[in-house]
């Protein structure tokens, strides 16, 4: 054993929700703000294990980071008991938060090229500190597009924000299931792949979403010519313990929780490839 | 080491110097060692050596345990049990954390803080040894310790006793994880004691090596002589018989790479024919270390606890994401079980997951053999390749 | 050129014809701009034309009786409108409206149809560049029938 290089396992930190916005019918945003102490900065990509007083935990991406500050902003679908407890925390409400756990992307590696960012659904919580910092530092990147699916309209994530970084990005959108008043895009996400600026053998893409979208999109993109190791996908298996210590987050040879979630293609590919692995 | 003669280690008699060694290790240790109990060798809180299973073998088979009466004395001439020493630093159920909510609605959190028994494991075969090993890596060698696992781990003595008497089902020796405890010197961290039982015509006794100081002081106050050749070879004779009588094997090929080849193989339908998923391998594993959580609040409401308990990769929910489970069938179920022990346990930890113990086999209510489903998997690969080569 | 994945739109696989096969086929194409709101044609009429969007949005949509035409899916720059035409019945499955203003090019089928049949070298690509498209928006399809984005991914609610 190495416990000097080894962090302790943790106890949840206290923290109170401070912020809470319902971006959809079944999705909230918060911003947590600590009790007491801080945990350690969460990097882009990472997640926490949230717990919810009484009722159990679950691992939650960060969606939004404030530079230099302790809080943590999560974004939650309600689809399970913990979710649907979280989802219904007003202001003022304690939770437990243990992390910042897994590797994050690695926004870096895409200095000099061009940035893009692929979404399904909820798949646009963890990706939106990575826009912020792309969206930062301009001069680091190339041209920044930002492709979201969404189920209809109505499930937008962060509507106000994304019409905003169209100022500075290309933004598209597009939805399986349009409403009368939508004039935007329907169709699945992958068919804007095709109407991008960028340049497929000079991008660095980023992308989550359900497994079948990450899966579709990673491949139309190395079919196009990018590198399977510049295409990062961030994944998702049942998690308890964050830690590496519980065995659920087993993709084959990877251990999600601490050689992910964020991975990239080369090393997804064959893993998905294989059913039930 | 505290004798001086030119033979290393130490002898001690399997009364006088058994009984003192158990005597020395319960002043201020809990002392666990192998008991005869309900039918089988079971681990237990012991204060006497008389409580050791003197006498007691076992015959195995795959899908069969018998406990039987030896026509000698000796007392560790029985291979591993249904439980190995995981159920004492890595135990079924543990508690991790309290939390109680007040009537304003704070949470305070409090991390387990009892301070662990301090364990002394007597009886520790070498393949139980390798196990504790890779225990260790597993929960102490990542990004993250396990807390109360080093706690525990690092205040037990370890007594380990070298095999002289494997099971039917034992394949340690294709896994070089025994029969012996490994280099005569010792290795530092492996074990307190070593001790080889023998017994001929010189007597019962067990020739003795300290691998840590803490061994060495323990030796010291145990009324013994200094180790002499006879016993030292009588002892060595015995191991290497041992090797010798090892029935079962794991095909001597890179069971890494074979695993890593074998994920579309057929014989995965065949195996989830027969196996119950009844996770009954994953318990009795000595290095199987899934976990899952409980939460459970009192009656008060305002008082919770995080519990962690074994789990088992044969449990439908324990790939569960919203939606169901992602192993929904038998064959990616044991797929997942046998080529996260032989395979992928090298990507993420460094070495095998399998040590060659045979419990699995032992204890499956089918009788599954690990070692057979190898070398079928095995099979399958080399006709594989072998087809593939006749084709041009 | 190295941009996007125009390579992948039929606009692309096109543009990688042979100068003298594309240089035909697109002496069978007019430059037609539709106004928002235009409709290009309507379900179950003759498919007589097809066109390559050059820039501008077009929506394929269904008519349902007492409810407002529902948007099956939408097309933007360098893809295809319009297969119907190359096989029997040769009617249009939906009809399709401008969203904005679209400019493309226009190809009359039966001229297309009958230059591919004089010249199976350029017909079989032609016809390929057609049946990927028509996959691609099967796989679509299918993908979308899987409700990824729904509460329960493919599952019922438990």
């Amino acid at each position: 054993m190495n416990p000097a290089a080894a962090r302790p396992s943790s106890r949840p930190f206290p923290y109170r929700v401070v912020r809470r916005a319902r971006e959809t019918a079944d999705v909230a945003t918060f911003e947590l703000s600590p009790v007491g102490d801080a945990l350690p900065p969460f990097r882009p990509g990472q997640f926490a294990m949230v717990y919810a007083f009484g009722v159990g935990e679950i691992p939650v991406s960060v969606s939004g980071l404030d530079d230099g500050e302790p809080t943590l902003v999560h974004t939650v679908r309600a689809v399970g008991a913990v979710s649907r407890a979280l989802y219904g925390l007003r202001v003022g409400d304690t939770v437990g938060v243990r992390g910042p756990y897994g590797v994050g992307w690695d926004l870096a590696s895409a200095a000099g090229l061009d940035v893009l960012v692929v979404a399904g659904g909820i798949g646009l919580a963890p990706l939106r500190p990575l826009i912020l910092d792309g969206l930062a530092q301009p001069g680091r990147y190339g041209r920044l597009t930002v492709l979201i699916g969404a189920r209809t309209p109505s499930d937008l994530l962060y509507r106000a924000q994304t019409r905003a970084w169209g100022a500075e990005a290309h933004i598209d959108v597009t939805v399986d299931h349009p409403e009368p008043d939508w004039r935007g895009d329907v169709g699945v996400v992958t068919r804007l792949l095709s109407r991008g600026t960028w340049s497929p053998s000079r991008v660095c893409a980023f992308v989550c979403g359900p497994e079948p979208m990450i899966h579709a999109v990673a491949g139309e993109l190395v079919r196009a010519g990018t590198p399977p190791h510049r295409v990062q996908v961030s994944l998702e298996r049942n998690m308890r313990c964050g830690e590496g210590f519980c065995g659920h987050c087993q993709l084959g040879s990877v251990l999600l929780c601490r050689d992910g979630p964020v991975t990239d293609w080369g090393r997804a590919e064959p893993l998905l490839a294989v059913k039930e692995l | 080491m505290t004798t001086s003669s030119s033979v290393p280690g130490a002898v001690i008699s399997a009364s006088e110097g058994l009984a003192a060694l158990v005597d020395v290790l319960a002043e201020d240790r809990t002392v666990i060692g192998p008991t005869c109990r309900d039918g089988a060798i079971v681990l237990a809180e012991i204060s006497t050596a008389d409580e050791l299973p003197h006498g007691c073998g076992v015959e195995l088979e795959a899908g069969r345990y018998r406990l039987v009466s030896r026509p000698d004395a000796m007392i560790f001439a029985h291979s591993a049990g249904p439980q190995s020493w995981k159920t004492y630093l890595h135990p079924q159920r543990e508690r991790l954390w309290t939390v109680d909510r007040d009537a304003r609605g704070r949470l305070a959190f409090q991390a387990e803080d009892v301070a662990p028994p301090a364990y002394a494991f007597l009886g520790v075969r070498p393949c139980d040894l390798r196990a504790i090993a890779v225990q260790d890596r597993v929960l102490g060698g990542g990004p993250h310790t396990a807390t109360a696992y080093r706690r525990r781990r690092e205040r037990a003595f370890v007594v380990a006793v070298e095999c002289t008497d494997p099971g039917a089902t034992c394949f340690c020796t294709s896994m070089g994880s025994g029969p012996g405890v490994g280099r005569e010197d010792g290795d530092a961290a492996a074990y307190d004691l070593a001790l080889t039982e023998v017994l001929d015509d010189e007597g019962h006794r067990f020739w003795v090596r300290a691998g840590s100081p803490a061994g060495e002081r323990v030796l010291g106050r145990l009324p013994h002589r200094p180790g002499d050749a006879p016993s030292r070879v009588a002892a060595r004779e015995a191991v290497a018989a041992a090797a010798q009588h090892m029935e079962r094997a794991m095909p001597p090929v890179d069971l890494h790479a074979l695993m890593a080849g074998s994920l579309d193989a057929a014989r995965w339908d065949d195996v989830a024919a027969r196996c119950l998923t009844c996770g009954n391998c994953t318990m009795v594993c000595p290095t199987c270390f899934c976990t899952t959580t409980e939460d459970v609040t009192d009656l008060t409401g305002d008082h919770a606890e995080r519990w962690q308990r074994w789990d088992s990769c044969f449990d439908l929910d324990f790939s569960h994401l919203h939606g169901g489970p992602v192993r929904a069938s038998a064959r990616s179920r044991y797929r997942q079980w046998l080529t996260h022990k032989l395979g992928t346990w090298h990507d993420q930890f460094g070495e095998s997951g399998c040590v060659g113990c045979g419990r699995c086999i032992v204890w499956c209510p089918v009788g599954i053999d690990i070692t057979e489903e190898a070398a079928a998997l095995h099979a399958e690969s080399a006709d594989r390749q072998a087809a593939a080569e006749e084709t041009p | 050129m190295d941009t996007g994945m125009g390579p992948r739109t039929v606009a692309g696989r096109l543009e990688a014809l042979p100068d003298e096969q594309y240089d035909r086929l697109m002496g069978l194409a007019r430059e037609v701009s539709f106004p928002a709101g235009a409709r290009l044609f309507e379900e179950h009429r003759a498919a007589n034309q097809f066109w390559i969007i050059k820039t501008g949005s077009v929506a394929l949509d269904l008519h349902v009786p007492g409810c407002r035409a529902a948007v099956i899916e939408t097309l933007g720059p360098g893809d295809l409108v319009g297969w119907s035409w190359l096989f029997p019945p040769r009617q249009w499955h939906m009809g399709a409206e401008a969203r904005s203003t679209v400019r493309a090019r226009e190809f009359d089928a039966e001229a297309v149809r009958r230059l591919c049949g004089r010249d199976p070298a350029l017909g079989y690509p032609l016809v390929l560049a057609v049946a990927e498209v028509i996959g691609h928006r099967l796989e679509c399809a299918r993908t979308r029938l899987l409700d990824l984005y729904g509460p329960y991914g493919s599952e019922p609610p438990r």
